[in-house]
């Protein structure tokens, strides 16, 4: 197998525990763990693709992929304040439980 | 044997391996992991040895290997590993000293539920530990710094069940990280001026010549060279790290952690990377000294503020009354004592106090813990007293611990350590206050340990705990019999007679040694004040030892207003927690009245105007619009209530919907591809 095939195979069983983890979890932090995983198997796949790709002397996927983690760690800070919020209102951090906007 | 430089990276790999398999195994799985752990660091202390070994076939020879990490456009960032005697001696020290830890942690979490979890950090602890002793790189010195960071703050936290150990966990963590930004910003601006972050590269390496006469040479802000200002911030890191004032709160603190990662990492290791940052980086920090005309030497201050440290920590540790906080401002006391050296110029005298500190250090924690293992947890000297007869091995390691640290002449290593700092801090031409400061430090110390010694282990017991306390098994025993060898063999690798360790650090193969008698005075005075140390302690709480737990200091007796000070630590964290952690207070509280009133008023008045909109439009819809509309809108609250129905409120639900279409959006592409 070629080394892009590798890097893809890596990160599609990367994408599927974050989705078996997000879907599967109650506790919302290991849910957002789970989103952060299957993120950061996009983030392989850019990379994979930029080194294997065309024009790997361009550092386009680096930088795509920097963004998108600085871009990660802003969107962690915001989900971790919420689930600080969501604690202090119901003490837990149950995912089924925040419930409550529901129609 | 030798071992090729290339090949260095099998020392940390070892225990990383350990901490992975630490990490893999179940709870249960405690042979496993302590057997991985143990085993890694022993065969990364054999593999020290062999780069010893070769690191000594010639000492001056400064072996890296470098290879690019990864390319950024036409930039490429390259790591390395670096083996010299300076890498050498301290990785030999790390896993000698860590593998004897390791295998009393054995004894001493035996009975804690997360003994695998114990052993699974410390693993990750030595690696990151011996990652930062053979970097050849700024960057990768960095990463395995905080990655030593981040290992102290699990393990501090350990018990986190316990609320001040928590709190401990984030105080050290958080307090570290202000002095780790003056270390980032101090790397980023030497990479913004010489391109590289590499030590050694064949001449072009940072501490190399060419990079800092350039950066000698540049002046910035201040009128400071550039290396000036690059070299304090770097030392700001050094200072949060080595618990150095005024950043040292954290590590009296850190004693929260149990008492085998106390000794490894709040007293022989980690806090040592500090010393041995600012000793790696040397050329860097006194590339400024042939300067005259600028204000400042990057090196005065370090040793300005080692010996604040050193008489601070020594002065507080006179009135704690936990053996393991006195251990620690002892530790703050005497890293302050190696920064001083650093700081005068002697950077070889730094890193052999270092080195001898690190194993009475490690012994005197170990023999702490050993002490609060028999007696049930008990840690208030108070409330010991007695333990001579029962902990015999205890108390005898533990007396040639505190013998050593006090700097009892000739036999004890601590003495000729000490003595290198003393004899460097006489010969420092810009003042002598650095020099009397460790000289009161001296009496101090050997004050405060005779009377730990003294309150813990003579006079008669004072708690029930204390009074059926016995000796520990083996496993706990042995490596601190093992240490109190190493405390006094090891100061006859340096002693000014035959400087040997010395030698080699500096890269000279022939060893200069002088007579005892050059210098002598100094040394005379440095063993009366010692003497008198001693002698205060044993005439104070040696002689009429404590009675009951709750009866009076005799210091506390002759100057209360100071011991009250003192043992409140000079109040550094209710000064802190009224400065910065208010400011912290008050920058939230302004948040919060700004996101109440301000924008919460704002958005308050767009609801009261859209509120207006509304009314005036239910006038009109009601009197005006009726009618037909009227079944419109049920239709629409119809439909609003069947689509309601899909927002169940259940966040896995939403997940799951978005994974199905995703699911049918990639057999769609694929399906359609296909024909």
């Amino acid at each position: 197998m070629s080394p892009l095939q590798l890097c893809l195979l890596l990160s599609s069983l990367l994408f599927c525990v974050g989705l078996v983890g997000a879907l599967a979890r109650s506790n919302t932090i290991l849910v957002l763990l789970g989103v952060e995983l299957m993120l950061n198997a996009a983030n392989i796949n850019f990379i994979a693709f930029w080194r294997y790709g065309p024009n790997p002397a361009a550092g386009t996927g680096v930088l795509f992929v920097l963004f998108a983690i600085a871009v990660a760690a802003a969107e962690a800070a915001v989900g971790l304040a919420l689930v600080i919020a969501v604690y202090r209102h119901q003490k837990n951090i149950r995912l089924q439980e925040a419930n409550r906007l529901k129609g | 044997m030798n071992l090729s430089v290339q090949h260095l990276w099998v020392i940390p790999a070892l225990p990383l391996l350990a901490a992975v398999i630490g990490a893999l195994t179940p709870r249960r799985g405690r042979t496993l992991a302590a057997g991985a752990a143990i085993a890694a660091m022993v065969g990364a202390f054999v593999v020290s040895c062999l780069a010893l070994h070769t690191a000594l076939v010639d000492p001056a020879a400064k072996l890296v290997h470098n290879f690019a990490w990864f390319d950024l456009g036409s930039g490429v960032l390259r790591l390395g590993w670096l083996l010299d005697p300076l890498t050498a001696f301290m990785c030999v020290m790390v896993t000698f000293v860590g593998s004897l830890i390791f295998i009393f942690s054995l004894g001493y979490m035996k009975a804690d539920a997360n003994f695998k979890q114990f052993f699974c950090f410390l693993s990750l602890f030595a690696a990151a530990m011996l990652g930062l002793l053979v970097a050849n790189s700024l960057l990768l010195l960095f990463i395995c710094w905080e990655l030593v960071g981040l290992a102290s703050y699990l393990l501090i936290g350990f018990w986190f069940h316990k609320p001040s150990a928590a709190a401990a966990a984030k105080k050290a963590f958080i307090t570290t990280r202000i002095g780790d930004l003056g270390l980032l910003l101090g790397l980023l601006w030497l990479y913004n001026s010489t391109g590289s972050l590499l030590f050694f590269d064949g001449g072009a390496g940072v501490l190399e010549t060419a990079a800092l006469g350039s950066l000698a040479g540049q002046i910035t802000v201040g009128g400071l060279a550039v290396s000036t200002a690059i070299g304090l911030l770097i030392f700001c890191g050094a200072i949060g790290k080595s618990g150095q004032f005024p950043l040292h709160v954290w590590l009296p603190d850190a004693m929260e952690g149990p008492t085998p990662v106390s000794a490894l990492i709040h007293a022989a290791t980690m806090v040592a990377a500090g010393v041995f940052l600012i000793a790696r980086v040397y050329p860097l920090m006194s590339a400024d000294q042939a300067l005259t005309e600028v204000p400042l030497h990057a090196l005065t201050v370090v040793a300005f503020i080692g010996a604040i440290t050193a008489l601070m920590g020594a002065c507080i540790a006179v009135a704690q009354n936990d053996i393991k906080r006195v251990l620690a401002f002892s530790t703050v006391s005497q890293l302050g004592y190696m920064m001083l050296a650093l700081g005068v110029g002697s950077w070889v005298a730094a890193i052999f106090h270092l080195l001898t500190h690190a194993f009475f250090k490690a012994l005197l924690f170990l023999g702490a813990g050993s002490v609060i293992h028999a007696a049930h947890h008990e840690q208030d000297i108070r409330r010991l007293g007695g333990l001579r007869g029962p902990m015999r091995v205890t108390f005898a390691t533990f007396a040639i611990g505190m013998m050593a640290l006090s700097g009892v002449p000739f036999l004890f290593s601590g003495v000729w350590s000490k003595e290198g700092i003393l004899h460097a801090a006489h010969g420092w031409n810009i003042s002598h206050l650095p020099l009397i400061a460790a000289l009161i430090a001296v009496v101090l110390t050997a004050f405060y340990m005779t009377r730990l010694v003294a309150e813990t282990f003579f006079g008669k017991a004072r708690s029930h705990e204390a009074d059926h306390a016995h000796e520990n098994s083996a496993v706990m025993t042995v490596p601190l019999v093992i240490l109190a060898v190493c405390a006094i063999a090891l100061g006859f690798l340096g002693t000014p007679a035959f400087p040997w360790l010395q030698a080699r650090l500096l890269g000279e193969t022939e060893v200069h040694g002088h007579s005892l008698l050059e210098g002598g005075g100094l040394m005379m005075l440095s063993i009366v004040l010692v003497a008198v140390g001693l002698g205060g302690g044993w005439a104070i709480y040696g002689r009429k030892p404590r009675v009951a737990e709750n009866s009076r200091d005799p210091l506390v007796t002759a100057a209360p207003g100071l011991m009250a000070a003192l043992s409140a630590r000079l109040g550094f964290d209710e000064l802190y927690a009224a400065t910065f952690g208010r400011l912290g207070n008050g920058l939230a509280a302004l948040a919060h009245f700004l996101d109440q009133w301000v924008w919460g008023g704002a958005v308050g008045m767009l609801a009261r105007f859209g509120e207006f909109i509304g009314i005036v439009n239910r006038e009109a819809d009601e009197n005006g619009l009726n009618g037909g509309f009227d079944i419109v809108s049920e239709r629409i609250r119809g439909s609003g209530r069947v689509y309601s129905r899909a927002q169940t409120g259940d966040a896995h639900g939403y997940l799951r919907w978005v994974a199905m279409g995703f699911v049918i959006i990639m057999l769609v592409v694929v399906l359609g591809g296909a024909r």
